[in-house]
């Protein structure tokens, strides 16, 4: 049970991670490719007049200029990651929607699926002695002592 | 009572107490910058041009042209309400300090030019020279959050300070003054 219990936390801390990771180096230059690929990265960058807006999401000037930073640098074919980078440069961490999963920060990606893996535990722990068989109720009647008095045999 | 229940159950639960009142301490207000201690992003400018403006050697300004200088950048707009706090101590220190090896700019940010200086004139003139940042390109590479933001520039060319919100003679002059007090180096 044990096994199954790390395997399955394993599998999911692997799928959050890869998740993360998925943007690719990929090159976008030009037309409709450029355009998805300012789309994702503006999703994950912060709208820095806002409160927890994301560029993509918010309409104010400084985030259109932003997004045509984004386009200009992904345009002259820079990375989405090095893209970033000249805005975590500039506005710090702080700018990136999701934190980096490295130190303190690993923390927030690590401790939900803690949490999920306990509360299922105490769930399969309760479960089991819920419905643990119960004594025989005509092996009572007959005479033969309750389970509590049983195990205390001293009372 | 069991006392190893209630121990187990304080284990799990003080951390999480613990986590959450670190959290409470900090501020989600606070806008960190990371420029602080890095060269300041270069830029080149022009001059928002106007009757009665200061004097301005060239109609375009580069940053690079002011090094072994304290340059002080301010960044406002006419619709700010906290720059026209803040737009006395800028004018009166800048200039306390002129031609002392001390420039200060202003840095129109997200305004027309028209509106800027109509504003100018309203507040009563401006001891020092605005510049253009159109399409916001400058304010972006220094990270501005918002106006009136400050940049104190150090004569090797760092950024060594940034002051959120309306600043004061206070603050101006204290770095102004640690500044000029630096012993001179080169950026790398």
């Amino acid at each position: 049970m044990k096994r199954i219990l790390v395997l399955a936390l394993a599998l999911l801390l692997g799928a959050a991670f890869g998740g993360a990771r998925s943007l690719s180096a990929q090159q976008p230059r030009s037309g409709a490719e450029l355009e998805t690929a300012v789309k994702a990265l503006s999703a994950e960058l912060r709208c820095p007049v806002c409160q927890g807006l994301s560029l993509k999401d918010s309409p104010t000037e400084l985030s259109m200029e932003m997004k045509s930073v984004i386009r200009q640098q992904l345009a002259e074919g820079k990375t989405p990651e090095e893209v970033k980078q000249y805005f975590v440069g500039r506005y710090g961490e702080w700018i990136l929607m999701e934190p980096t999963p490295q130190g303190f920060n690993l923390l927030v990606y690590i401790l939900p699926w803690v949490g999920l893996a306990l509360g299922g535990m105490l769930v399969f722990f309760l479960v089991r002695r819920w419905t643990r068989p119960q004594p025989d109720p005509l092996a009572a009647l007959a005479g033969a002592p309750a389970p509590t008095e049983a195990r205390w045999p001293e009372d | 009572m069991n006392w190893r229940r209630v121990l187990l159950v304080l284990a799990g639960i003080l951390p999480l107490v613990a986590l959450l009142a670190f959290g409470m301490t900090r501020d989600p207000k606070e806008l960190p910058s990371v420029l602080p201690g890095k060269p300041a992003p270069e830029f080149t400018l022009n001059v928002l041009d106007y009757a009665g403006a200061p004097a301005a050697p060239k109609p375009t300004v580069s940053l690079a042209e002011h090094r072994g200088e304290v340059v002080v950048l301010n960044y406002w707009a006419s619709w700010c309400l906290a720059c026209r706090d803040e737009h006395r101590a800028l004018s009166e220190v800048a200039e306390r300090y002129a031609g002392q090896g001390v420039q200060f700019y202003g840095l129109l940010y997200n305004d027309t030019p028209q509106n800027g200086v109509e504003w100018i004139r309203a507040m009563g003139g401006q001891s020092y020279p605005t510049l253009l940042d159109p399409n916001s390109r400058t304010a972006i590479d220094y990270g501005l959050y918002g106006v009136p933001e400050t940049f104190f520039i150090a004569p090797d060319g760092r950024v060594a300070h940034k002051h959120v919100g309306p600043v004061t003679d206070q603050v101006l002059t204290e770095w102004i003054e640690k500044l000029r007090a630096q012993p001179q180096r080169e950026a790398e």
